[in-house]
């Protein structure tokens, strides 16, 4: 299982993505299929998907070993494989190594059109170059070695309460949502 | 999720330039109020949403504010501006300069651990780590940083962090940090970095290769000698799970259910340890009022610094010709020994702290700070106001003769922080004095 964690430093060139970017993708996408999320609530993977789902996203676990003891993480029923998962999916977030991510990939991009797959999103620490050309290739964004719990949490503000540097700067102060933006 | 997630106007900071994140990091219109100026968050505790909501916190899955030993929406402010300015990931607050260097060290050193420091520090930092740190058994060897094979031992013996003033106090000593660099990445240890005297404006620790920073937020960054205040900043690049050397960070947190804070929350890690464990159980946090304060000086920072080493530079010029004056030590003279140092890690000027011996050892030093006028006789630099101080006698006097003069400290050594009063009315200040003495 990887981690948000790993060896950030040992990724060859950095990747640059822009706000904009990362903010579109954070925007369009409301379901997630999390591939290799943990049914240990103290292991990363649980806590991304916990977040994620308190921001309300439905994060829809792939874990084969959970699915086949018949076990649901955070009150969504595990999934044995990406073919699994019940369309539509919009985001497919990779917590795995780098070397598994191939694999993963190449599935997204042979179940893209059935899903409604649009993003690859491999996990802080995960990073692999090949499945993100084949992948591209295919017409799917792809984000490397980022964690949307992390990235969320940076544009819209919450990392900021942790005293990180947000990166971002704005002397505007957003309007109330109004009643149908609150209807969703 | 359209209430809850706006596009965000901004765009990247490293996009910004210093005057502006100076301003802006950390502090956009408050989101309930508008409130344009950052808020005093004059509050101990947080509500929650929900039960929910409150094991999440407790957790560390969810970010948010618990309770004010733990972290503020104020000094969370000033913690992301820290790290803007000196280009770091994560910032962590505390509630003076030693109380950040306590923070800085307890995730990396363990009981019967060491460190190494250069013998060029603030007197009270050489107290500290000599006296004080040994009760956690946490053992500290003094380096000259300028005997590269002396550092090399050290780190060889086991030293785990090397800690350095980046502009050492008191006064007119560069540190060669990128060569130190060096030399503890080589050997899997941290290089921690006490940026005070400089400030973000005049030197980046980080862009040398530095691990941590520290500050003493008391000083230039407040800059009107209103606060004690601290801060520890995080460069994010140091590999905690990799190094293996440093379990606190890297092994399971018995008191987070066996988390791992660098494979849970890789380069945040150690700022969310040293919230979450440190100031937690050390306690030592900032005062949201001072958290303000120090916001309202950073706002000012640049142009603060800009005068600052200017007066310093003509004050320092005009001592050099003075017939009571043995010497100066201050690296932004052309004849200074670090003057080349100087100009690489300190391009925008030298800083304000700075040293000068008088004729007639201590009595005469004695005698020049208690015949100023203008300048504050006190202990403290980096403020808006000239001050003057004898460290023999005063800040350095618990150090024994040797580590005083290692420091730079010897009995005819004058101190003084220059501040932004009209530079002639300090120099005819010390001029009176000097004739006193
Ligand atoms: C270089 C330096 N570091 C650290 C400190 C300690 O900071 P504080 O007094 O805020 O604890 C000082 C204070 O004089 C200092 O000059």
């Amino acid at each position: 299982m990887p981690s948000t964690g790993a060896n950030i430093r040992a990724v060859a060139s950095p990747l640059r993505y822009s706000d904009s970017l990362i903010a579109g993708i954070l925007r369009r996408v409301r379901t997630i299929a999390m591939v290799g999320a943990s049914p240990n609530w103290k292991r990363p993977s649980n806590f991304a998907m916990k977040y994620l789902q308190q921001k309300g996203y439905r994060v829809i676990p792939v874990n084969p070993r959970a699915a086949a003891a018949g076990a649901s993480i955070l009150g969504e029923r595990a999934c044995a494989s990406l073919a699994e998962v019940p369309a539509p999916v919009e985001m497919v977030d990779v917590f795995r190594g780098s070397e598994a991510a191939l694999e993963f990939t190449r599935e997204a991009i042979r179940l893209r059109e059935d899903k409604g797959f649009e993003v690859v999103w491999m996990q802080l620490g995960v990073r692999n170059d090949k499945a993100a050309a084949e992948a591209e290739a295919a017409g799917l964004t792809v984000i490397m070695n980022r964690c949307p719990k992390i990235e969320y949490g940076r544009l819209w503000g919450e990392l900021g309460w942790g005293g990180f540097d947000r990166g971002v700067i704005s002397s505007r102060w957003p309007r109330p949502a109004t009643r149908d933006e609150r209807a969703g | 999720m359209s209430e809850e997630t706006p596009a965000p106007e901004g765009s990247s900071a490293s996009d910004w330039g210093f005057e502006t994140r100076m301003i802006h990091a950390g502090a956009g219109p408050d989101p309930v109020s508008g409130s344009r100026q950052t808020p005093i968050h004059q509050t101990s505790a947080y509500a929650f949403h929900d039960a929910d909501h409150a094991a999440s916190l407790f957790n560390l899955q969810t970010f948010g504010f618990i309770y004010s030993r733990l972290g503020n929406p104020t000094v969370a402010a000033l913690e992301q501006r820290m790290a803007s300015l000196e280009g770091g990931c994560g910032a962590t607050c505390a509630a003076s300069g030693h109380a950040a260097q306590v923070l800085a060290f307890f995730p990396l050193i363990e009981a019967g651990e060491r460190f190494a420091a250069s013998t060029r520090l603030y007197g009270g930092s050489v107290t500290q780590f000599s006296r004080t740190f040994p009760k956690f058994d946490w053992q500290c060897d003094f380096v000259d940083t300028e005997d590269l094979s002396a550092v090399e031992a050290v780190l060889a013996q086991g030293a785990k962090a090397l800690f350095v003033e980046s502009l050492a106090n008191p006064g007119g000593v560069v540190t060669d940090l990128e060569t130190l660099a060096g030399l503890t990445r080589a050997a899997g240890a941290l290089l921690i970095v006490d940026n005070t005297l400089a400030t973000p404006w005049l030197c980046r620790p980080f862009e040398w290769g530095a691990d941590l920073i520290v500050h003493s937020a008391t000083k230039f960054l407040s800059g009107n000698g209103t606060v004690i205040g601290g801060a520890v900043v995080d460069s994010g690049r140091f590999d905690w799970s990799a190094s293996g050397r440093f379990p606190g960070l890297s092994e399971p947190e018995p008191a987070y259910h066996g988390l791992k804070f660098s494979e849970t929350f890789g380069e945040l890690a150690f700022t969310v340890h040293s919230h979450a464990v440190g100031l937690r159980d050390l306690g030592a946090s900032m005062a949201p009022m001072n958290a303000f304060l120090t916001l309202l000086g950073t706002e000012t920072l640049a142009l603060r610094m800009e005068r600052h080493c200017r007066n310093a530079l003509a004050v320092a010029e005009w001592l050099t010709e003075h017939p009571k004056v043995e010497w100066v030590s201050y690296a932004g003279l052309p004849t200074s020994p670090y003057r080349e140092l100087a100009e690489k890690y300190l391009p925008n000027g030298a800083g304000s702290v700075f040293t000068f011996g008088v004729r007639g050892g201590y009595e005469a030093g004695v005698r020049v700070v208690e015949k100023c006028e203008l300048f504050s006789h006190l202990a403290n630099i980096g403020d808006a106001r000239s001050l003057i101080i004898h460290p023999a006698s005063t800040t350095h006097r618990q150090l024994s003769d040797e580590q005083r003069a290692a420091a730079g400290a010897g009995p005819e050594v004058v101190r003084l922080s220059i501040g932004l009063e009209t530079v002639d009315d300090l120099v005819r200040d010390l001029d009176i004095a000097l004739a006193a003495a």
